[in-house]
């Protein structure tokens, strides 16, 4: 990701310096990327769905998180009205379009999420145009790294979605619905025979992955500009995160997202970035040649 | 004997058919079992005992015939909508979660029915005092624990449901004889709390000594029925239909 | 099939070729040009169907197949003097087979899911390195070139009129669905069925099943990226965009929408989908010229189209053939 640079030129300083910062942008960049992949893993793993969408509903928090900052002036406002409203929607997909399909071919998620996709985009470029949009950062104010002035936004972005993440984790462990879930992943029909209302359950699930997506895109908004495709970049980097990481695998999905991110990083040193995203596109070759099933998996018995 | 307070038998399955597939499985089966009573389900692999507990807890739906329970149709319900009502399920091959610990495996059982705190504390009392060995081993994952051992957690799990009948599907299977007196004795734990249950097993002395009634399946149907008692006598019938 | 199955078949199939070569004359241009778009799309989705209907290989990849052989022609056109169509041909299906050979490789040893999510990742990293490698591809804007004539050097030369391209490509696409009738009626193809319907026993009983696999994708590849060089030289440019894995996505769609398994059907499909989304793309102009609602003109045609593809998937898996199937024989 392109960093604010005011210098004259990146020779002057240490090639040390560069990687260090790279270090911190990569971290930043995969912990808002692991926020988007855990969701995705998250409804990968415990629902056998894959879900298309995600980069949408992304993209949908992001222009939640406007129209709520326009309305409201306050970002924390749009962040949580973002996440609530597109979580909601979610679980409103999931009843119409997905609950359907339970008990058929897992396939069919990939189509018919797929067709939410193209829906959720041209709704969202008929209603807000092809302009880009912005959101403001809560908070302005830099620190400095070396010769930036590197933001603090950015760290707490790195923050929030560690602990966003560190909340999940907490909630499946243990919360009734966290038991719930984890039973339903191992055995879904004992968990039915267990009084656990699965089809309802699942709904809740995919309403947390939509609405961890909509967090990602409020949180990354400052960053870009929020427009109708931004999804599909994130969807694309997600589902190689998940890949490499181990579908289904919630740690490994994290791992894999700092480990492409950092990659990536260093690599825009001597690359452009558009270029760079080919590093995780090698990782995911390599992936998919030494360890099918994921980098940061053991090797399964 | 089942209490004289009912007159309606607790669960009663008409005439049901169930296919898998092309495959016609269940021929019209059909029983009934009394409150708190102990029935027995006998008969050779594969005449569909455990198809017949699958479609009692909704697990299968039959295309034909009825499931009632205390004369509510139960038949088209979804399976945790009848373990709701009552039914709980201990499937061949036990099917704890083996990545949940114990206490885990028996909150499924506990949570989100509405039931409060003490009453949970008391259930859980309950079932460690009968099995002190979950006691135990509360916080271990369940996939640590040896066969027995799951074999109990797994119907303490259901237990946990207060249901008002279990349906025991071959619970002595792969077991240790030693731990075939452990499960006469949960069955006996059992008809003391008034459950009833509806069991499946190849072990016919057991089966003969822990229940009021048999029936006898073959080829997808309910092809006899004889009060336990009177069977012990009777080897004729047993070898019938199940070659023993 | 039986005897009279077959005269049926044959004579419909007659019939319905009869109409496509008389059907240019009574339609304007726009039309004529239309048509010829559906039947290359029609070619790209029933190469599709050879993995989709016929291996159970749900692949989002044929946008890199279709976009390569896009490109592939491109490159002989900018470079043969005059623009040669059989080279076009040529590059177009060594580039679309190399790609194809490329994803193959990777992709065959995974399974459904994996495979499906596998196949987009690389059809946008061939979409990214397009992109970015612009001094070879132009990069964003593509590639404009000239269209090639029906030429043998040194024989004779008739540059395409609408009308005649229209022709080829019906011969083409034509010649691909009886080479492609044939493929999955044989006995390769049969293994093909065999393994979609149940690929541990097809192994079990000692196929190398990776290698159909591998073929299987080749085949469908290699069609892929002749629509690919057909679109080409129909509309005289190669753009990214056509290697974006949405494309592959309304592959998918023309597939389910048409009737997988069939060949015929994702024609059907890609035809249904391109009339609805022309239809629908003048129907909100024009409703909006009736009914004063703001925002109405604009309206996108793919939200319905998405919503009604979204029902197919639910409703109507077999897709539209397999329903008319279903009426037909009741």
């Amino acid at each position: 990701m392109p960093t604010t640079r005011s210098f004259t030129s990146i020779w002057e300083y240490d090639l040390l310096e560069q990687i260090l910062i790279q270090t911190i942008n990569g971290i930043v960049v995969g912990m808002i990327l692991a926020l988007v992949a855990s969701g995705l893993t998250l409804i990968f793993g415990i629902m056998d769905v894959v879900n298309f969408a995600h980069g949408e509903l992304f993209m949908l928090g992001a222009y939640v998180g406007v129209v709520t900052l326009a309305a409201t002036g306050n970002f924390w406002l749009a962040l949580i009205v973002a996440t609530l409203v597109v979580a909601a929607l979610g679980a409103a997909i999931h009843v119409t379009t997905l609950r359907p399909l339970l008990g058929r071919d897992p396939l069919n998620t990939i189509l018919v999420t797929f067709g939410v996709s193209l829906v959720l985009q041209n709704y969202a470029l008929w209603q807000f145009g092809p302009v880009a949009r912005k959101i403001n950062e809560p908070f302005v104010g830099h620190f400095n790294l070396f010769y930036l002035e590197y933001p603090w936004y950015r760290l707490m972005i790195a923050l929030l979605s560690a602990a966003i993440i560190g909340a999940l984790w907490l909630f499946l462990k243990y919360s009734t619905y966290g038991v719930w879930i984890r039973a339903t992943t191992q055995d879904r029909v004992m968990a039915q025979a267990m009084g656990i209302p699965v089809p309802r359950l699942l709904t809740l699930v995919f309403a947390i992955g939509s609405g961890m997506a909509a967090a990602s895109g409020v949180l990354f908004g400052p960053l870009v500009g929020v427009n109708h495709a931004m999804g599909l970049d994130w969807v694309l980097k997600a589902f190689i995160v998940v890949v490499v990481g181990g579908m289904g695998n919630l740690v490994g999905s994290i791992a894999a997202a700092i480990f492409i991110s950092l990659t990536e990083s260093y690599a825009s040193l001597w690359v452009s970035p558009s270029q760079a995203i080919i590093v995780s596109f090698v990782v995911l070759i390599l992936t998919l040649l030494l360890r099918p099933t994921g980098l940061f998996v053991p090797t399964p018995k | 004997m089942s209490t004289g307070a009912h007159t309606e038998p607790l669960v009663r399955v008409e005439d049901i058919h169930t296919y898998y597939g092309k495959s016609h499985i269940l021929h019209g089966v059909s029983l009934e079992v009394g409150h708190g009573e102990i029935v027995g389900l006998l008969g050779r692999n594969g005449v569909g005992k455990s198809t017949t507990l699958k479609a009692i807890m909704g697990l299968v739906h039959p295309t034909r015939g009825e499931v009632l329970l205390e004369s509510q149709s139960v038949g088209h319900l979804p399976a945790h909508r009848v373990a709701r009502l009552g039914i709980g399920y201990v499937p061949e091959d036990r099917r704890i979660f083996r990545l949940l610990t114990v206490s885990e495996n028996l909150r499924t059982g506990l949570d989100g029915r509405g039931v409060s705190e003490a009453r949970k504390k008391e259930l859980l009392d309950m079932v460690f005092d009968y099995f002190p060995v979950l006691a135990e081993r509360r916080s271990q994952a369940g996939g640590t624990l040896s066969g027995g051992e799951q074999q109990m957690l797994a119907i303490a799990r259901a237990m946990m449901l207060e249901p008002k009948i279990i349906l025991l599907d071959e619970p002595t299977e792969g077991l240790m004889p030693r731990m075939v007196s452990q499960i006469r004795h949960i069955i006996h734990v059992l008809r003391r709390e008034g459950v009833a249950v509806l069991l499946v097993e190849q072990n016919v002395p057991l089966t003969l000594e822990a229940s009021e009634r048999v029936y006898f399946m073959e080829k997808g149907q309910v092809r006899h029925q004889a009060v336990a008692s009177e069977l012990h006598a009777d080897h004729e019938v047993v070898h019938k239909y199940l070659g023993v | 099939m039986t005897p009279r199955r077959t005269r049926i078949y044959w004579t419909a199939f007659a019939v319905i070729l009869a109409l496509l070569i008389v059907a240019p004359f009574g339609l304007p241009e726009f039309w004529r040009r239309f048509l010829t778009e559906i039947l290359i799309w029609g070619l790209l989705a029933m190469s599709s169907d050879i993995l989709i209907g016929y291996t159970g290989m749900v692949s989002f990849g044929h946008s890199a197949f279709f976009g390569l052989g896009m490109y592939g022609a491109a490159a002989a056109l900018l470079t043969s003097r005059p623009p040669s169509l059989w080279l076009a041909l040529l590059y177009g299906l060594i580039a679309a087979a190399a790609v194809a050979a490329f994803v193959a490789y990777f992709s065959t040893r995974l399974r459904d899911i994996y495979f499906a999510i596998t196949t987009l990742i690389f059809s946008q990293i061939f979409y990214v390195i397009i992109f970015t490698w612009t001094d070879v591809t132009g990069g964003e804007n593509g590639l404009a070139f000239s269209r090639p004539a029906l030429a043998i050097p040194g024989l004779f030369s008739f540059p395409f009129t609408t009308l005649t391209l229209y022709w080829f490509v019906l011969a083409v696409v034509t010649a691909s669905y009886l080479l492609l009738r044939r493929i999955t009626r044989s006995p390769f193809g049969m293994v093909l069925q065999s393994i979609r319907e149940n690929e541990a026993r097809t192994r079990a009983i000692g196929y190398p099943v990776e290698r159909y696999k591998i073929v299987a994708v080749m085949f469908s590849g290699l069609f892929a990226g002749l629509a690919g060089v057909l679109y080409a030289v129909q509309n005289r440019f190669a753009a990214p965009d056509f290697v974006f894995f949405v494309v592959s996505g309304e592959t998918v769609i023309y597939n389910i929408m048409g009737g997988i398994g069939t060949l015929v059907g994702p024609i059907v499909g890609a035809a249904a989908f391109l009339l609805l989304r022309e239809g629908l793309s003048r129907l909100f102009p024009y409703l909006a010229s009736v009914v004063a609602l703001p925002g109405l003109a604009e309206f996108p045609y793919l939200i319905p189209l998405g919503v009604i593809f979204i029902a197919m998937v639910i409703f109507m898996p077999q897709g539209l053939l397999g329903f008319a199937r279903r009426r037909l024989n009741e």
